[in-house]
């Protein structure tokens, strides 16, 4: 079980000589997403704000890179690369359906009530 | 392995749980479903974060800038401090996973040093949150709530902040600190603020230089900066109390939900830490002890490491919900 580890990522471009040597590639990974987060964070260019898809460009980029960062993590160091299949879909399909399920109620709720707010039905601005 | 799994005489057989579909130890699949089931949890606390910023989606605090201190450094530097907790929580996650590594490799050596370096990274995140909570809690520039409840802050002519403190007039008052002693005995208050609405509105009145910025956002994203006559009337129709800092009620930077999710959601994420920290502590203490030496087989490590790392993975998303989007 334990010499069982897949030494690939980017579905084969970069391949690894050893677990620890995936380790350290995948922690330069993070570390270069991360970087690129806080960069963007704190300068927050003027291309960023424009709306895509009704959510500002640059939100799209963090969260696309979160969930890029959420992969590695749970691929390389959780190795859930290296569990059978049924595993894998069991944890990781579940956890999406439902988070996905429970983030579009929210939300659209939530916008519905800034329209309520908005329209002036109930005032607040006092 | 087989030291730490009961086998039954159902081994090999297709139904009395003979079968093993999942390849992988009782102890090892209850981790992953717990962190499954933690998981939601904490999507559960970010998508009620989310909900409540749709809510008031044109006036949510930014969160540039109310985090923008370095211990022992002033000035403005947002982002920098909570990427740094963010590197410090994926490096001992690394550290973690090499434990598990050496683990693998049965060599007790290195598993003590690993652990022993991912216990220290948990206690500098800790350490850090708390750091980090304290100059939430004291606040920066302070600011006025008004009777609906929203914040007004202070900006001078150039679009700059300016603390309360420093232009307000103090007068003497003749309110006392209600205590026990002196009136009802049931009934006592916490210190009373340092200054009043009225202060700060013959304080404000004396600079002609100050402005009024709404939580409002405009356009670009930016909060709306008020004209001297609508600052005035804003301030003298609306202000109630002076709020410094953020708590469960009140917070200077804007919404008091933004203040109650992060102490929340945070919170709750630091338990998580603390609790790992708790768990990587017995595990060292085993492994130096030598007993998965004995047992020939380190799955304990691998467990811990799993939630370990579930602590790293949820990181990433309150960083990015509440920092940066």
């Amino acid at each position: 079980m334990a010499d069982a580890h897949k030494l690939e990522i980017f579905r084969g471009l970069v391949k690894f000589k050893s677990n620890t040597q995936k380790i350290w590639g995948v922690l330069i990974l993070l570390s270069i997403i991360t970087a690129v987060e806080v960069l963007l964070g704190i300068y927050k260019p003027s291309w960023g704000t424009n709306m895509v898809l009704g959510m500002k460009l640059l939100n799209w980029i963090f969260i696309i890179l979160t969930i890029v960062k959420a992969y590695y993590i749970t691929w390389d160091f959780m190795h859930m690369r290296d569990e059978v299949p049924g595993l894998r879909r069991a944890v990781v399909w579940t956890g999406i359906f439902l988070i996905c399920y429970i983030i579009f109620i929210l939300l659209q709720e939530g916008g519905y009530v800034f329209n309520v707010y908005d329209k002036g039905f109930i005032k607040r601005d006092f | 392995m087989n030291t730490t799994v009961a086998t039954t005489d159902t081994e090999g057989k297709t139904w009395e749980g003979g079968n093993q579909p999942l390849k992988a130890s009782y102890g090892k699949m209850m981790m992953w479903f717990f962190i499954l089931s933690d998981a939601l949890t904490f999507s559960g606390f970010l998508a009620a974060y989310g909900f409540s910023r749709f809510k008031f989606i044109d006036a949510w605090p930014i969160a540039d800038e109310v985090f923008t201190h370095i211990p022992f450094f002033h000035g403005n530097y947002p982002m920098i401090y909570v990427a740094f907790m963010t590197f410090v929580l994926i490096m001992s996650s690394v550290t973690m996973v090499l434990a598990v590594d050496a683990g693998h490799h049965l060599n007790k050596k290195k598993v003590t040093w690993y652990m022993f370096l991912t216990i220290i990274g948990g206690i500098i995140f800790v350490g850090s949150q708390a750091w980090e909570w304290n100059t939430f809690i004291k606040g920066d520039f302070g600011a006025v709530q008004t009777k609906g409840g929203n914040i007004l802050q202070f900006v001078d002519t150039d679009g700059n902040r300016v603390a309360v403190r420093d232009f307000v007039a103090i007068t003497p008052t003749e309110r006392e600190v209600h205590e026990r002693s002196k009136g009802l005995w049931f009934v006592d208050e916490d210190a009373l603020p340092p200054y009043q609405i009225n202060d700060v509105v013959t304080g404000f009145e004396a600079n002609s230089n100050i402005l009024v910025r709404t939580q409002t956002l405009n356009e670009e994203g930016h909060k709306t900066v008020l004209s001297r006559t609508e600052s005035l009337k804003a301030l003298k129709e609306n202000g109630k109390t002076v709020v410094e800092g953020a708590n469960l009620h009140v917070n200077e930077y804007g919404s008091p939900l933004f203040a109650d999710f992060f102490f929340f959601i945070t919170g709750f994420h630091g338990f998580h830490v603390f609790s790992g920290i708790v768990l990587n502590i017995i595990i060292f203490f085993n492994v130096v002890l030598g007993t998965y030496e004995r047992r020939k087989s380190y799955e304990m490590v691998e467990k811990v490491g799993l939630y370990w790392h579930f602590v790293d993975l949820v990181w990433v998303f309150v960083f990015t919900f509440f920092y940066l989007v």
